[in-house]
């Protein structure tokens, strides 16, 4: 399950970045992947319809968020919890 | 106004029928410069927006810094993550318009006529006989008739209908409003509908002004206006992940987005020979505009195309920096655009920018995307005319990147004798105005 999870993660934000999927790696930053804040929108939007889930953020303040955005690792697990949560 | 500032308007309009445009002014500023150009005045202002359906009310509102935000209310609002907005509570069409009207008139073309109905009566003008020929109508708008768009699409693609009442395409067209404000009056001259986002009021505005400078009208109304608080309208900005759940704060450090209003402004740009002569109120002198466009992102603002849009009012105007004493800004209430905007008026006034006020109204009639330009002119009227200027409300915390004077919460009584007026849209297009006092 979690290893599905960070896959269909991991090749939705390849999509974008224009990256192999195996190029995504935990410790980077969606800046490192060359994601700019449109393509961040983006891509939590191509992620809330792959999970059906609803992620809150707000892209004027990023930090505050729950949706910890600051690497893919944190971003993996966040949506994790989100689908669990879900049931 | 010295005689060397006058050219007969015969030489004006010779140029304006050749298809000449207006001589080039671009840096080299002073009347002078402008000689051959004529004087463009405004003799008659009308809004109606969440602060009131009046400029007086409206006027009201900013100098108690009142909020007009409040829970929206409409069709499907619960399905909306973001549910508030400077929403016109209480619109009765059937106060101002009839039967077949209503039936013809989209809420964007309603609040229009509203407002320009005020701004012609304010103004004292009758459009018959060859003033008609000589006048026109530059409205700003950018969904147009959004709530027309919404209601068929749901009638067709949830409620499965096949059918759709005649009049929805005259309804939704962004030159509604602008048409029927041309048939109201008798406006038979150059008129038409701009739609550059956010900026929309400002572009038109400011083409109404060298159409008026140049000769080629002699009277235009001109503001623009905006009803995108409908499901699919507040839906649609949902997606950018930009708005405001809470509250708008420009330039305060704790601002989570912007806020969307609606309503309309509409404004009378008359000649000034054409105004003293018939002994009309002058609300304000419009000297310059300028527009600039980033060329760079759809979203993300750009401070040096800001700063251009700046500078090329005041050269365009005449005025020096320090002249300037207040700037409605664009004050979104987004991260991105209140850093960067305030970086483009730091960098192009200098130390001046220490001594200027710059407040943003959005905090209280929100941002009325396509309209906000024509509803924020009358903050820099009001200014000019009355020395109170319009605060930012919602500012609770200093903002190292905003370190301007916001005029934070509390409006402000101070003499300002020019003024500029900022919107930068979506697009990276950028149009500023500047008044002065007359």
């Amino acid at each position: 399950m979690t290893d599905d999870i960070k896959n269909r993660i991991r090749a939705i934000i390849a999509e974008q970045a224009m990256l192999e999927p195996d190029q995504i790696t935990d410790d980077a930053t969606p800046q490192d992947l060359g994601i700019d804040s449109l393509g961040l929108v983006e891509s939590i939007f191509a992620i809330e319809e792959e999970f059906d889930i609803s992620i809150p953020f707000n892209a004027n303040e990023p930090e505050k968020s729950d949706f910890d955005i600051s690497s893919m690792g944190s971003i993996i697990a966040a949506v994790e919890r989100l689908v669990a949560e879900k049931g | 106004m010295s005689d060397k500032d006058k050219t007969p308007p015969a030489d004006i309009e010779a140029l304006a029928d050749a298809g000449i445009a207006a001589p080039a002014v671009q840096g080299t500023g002073g009347l002078t410069a402008r000689s051959g150009l004529r004087r463009v005045v405004i003799t008659g202002a009308g809004t109606i927006n969440a602060l009131g359906a009046d400029v007086a009310s409206t006027l009201n509102a900013f100098r108690e810094g009142r909020s007009g935000i409040t829970q929206l209310q409409f069709r499907d609002v619960e399905r909306l993550s973001i549910q508030i907005g400077a929403q016109v509570h209480d619109w009765q069409p059937e106060q101002y318009f009839n039967r077949q009207q209503i039936l013809l008139y989209d809420k964007f073309t309603q609040f229009t006529l509203l407002a320009a109905k005020q701004a012609v009566e304010q103004s004292g003008l009758h459009f018959e006989g060859a003033l008609g020929f000589r006048s026109g109508v530059v409205l700003g708008t950018a969904g147009g008739g959004l709530n027309t768009w919404d209601e068929n699409y749901r009638a067709v693609y949830e409620e499965g209908k096949n059918r759709v009442h005649p009049f929805v395409v005259p309804k939704l067209m962004n030159n509604a409003a602008a048409s029927h404000v041309s048939m109201e009056f008798g406006l038979r001259g150059p008129s038409f509908t701009v739609a550059t986002a956010c900026a929309s009021s400002n572009h038109a505005m400011g083409l109404a002004f060298q159409m008026v400078r140049s000769g080629a009208a002699e009277v235009m109304l001109s503001g623009g206006s905006e009803a995108m608080l409908c499901f699919g309208g507040v839906k649609a900005w949902e997606g950018l992940r930009v708005m405001s759940k809470d509250a708008c704060r420009p330039f305060s450090a704790n601002r989570n987005g912007m806020v969307q209003g609606e309503g309309a402004g509409v404004f009378v740009f008359e000649e000034y020979e054409h105004a003293r002569a018939r002994g009309a109120d002058i609300l304000a002198e419009v000297v310059g505009f300028a527009m600039s466009s980033d060329a760079q992102d759809i979203v993300m603002p750009s401070a040096q195309g800001a700063e251009r849009a700046i500078t090329g009012a005041m050269q365009d105007a005449g005025l020096n920096r320090d002249e300037i004493g207040y700037i409605n800004a664009h004050g979104t209430g987004t991260a991105a655009n209140d850093k960067t905007e305030c970086a483009a008026v730091a960098h192009a006034f200098g130390h001046h920018a220490d001594r200027l006020m710059i407040s943003s109204t959005k905090s209280m009639h929100g941002h009325l995307i396509g309209g906000t330009g024509a509803v924020e002119l009358l903050a820099c009227i009001m200014a000019l005319r009355e020395g109170v200027i319009a605060p930012t409300i919602g500012y609770e915390e200093p903002d190292p990147e905003c370190a301007l004077d916001v005029v934070p919460n509390v409006a402000r009584e101070a003499r300002v004798d020019a003024v500029l007026s900022n919107a930068f849209a979506f697009g990276g297009l950028n149009a500023v105005i500047a008044l002065r006092r007359i």
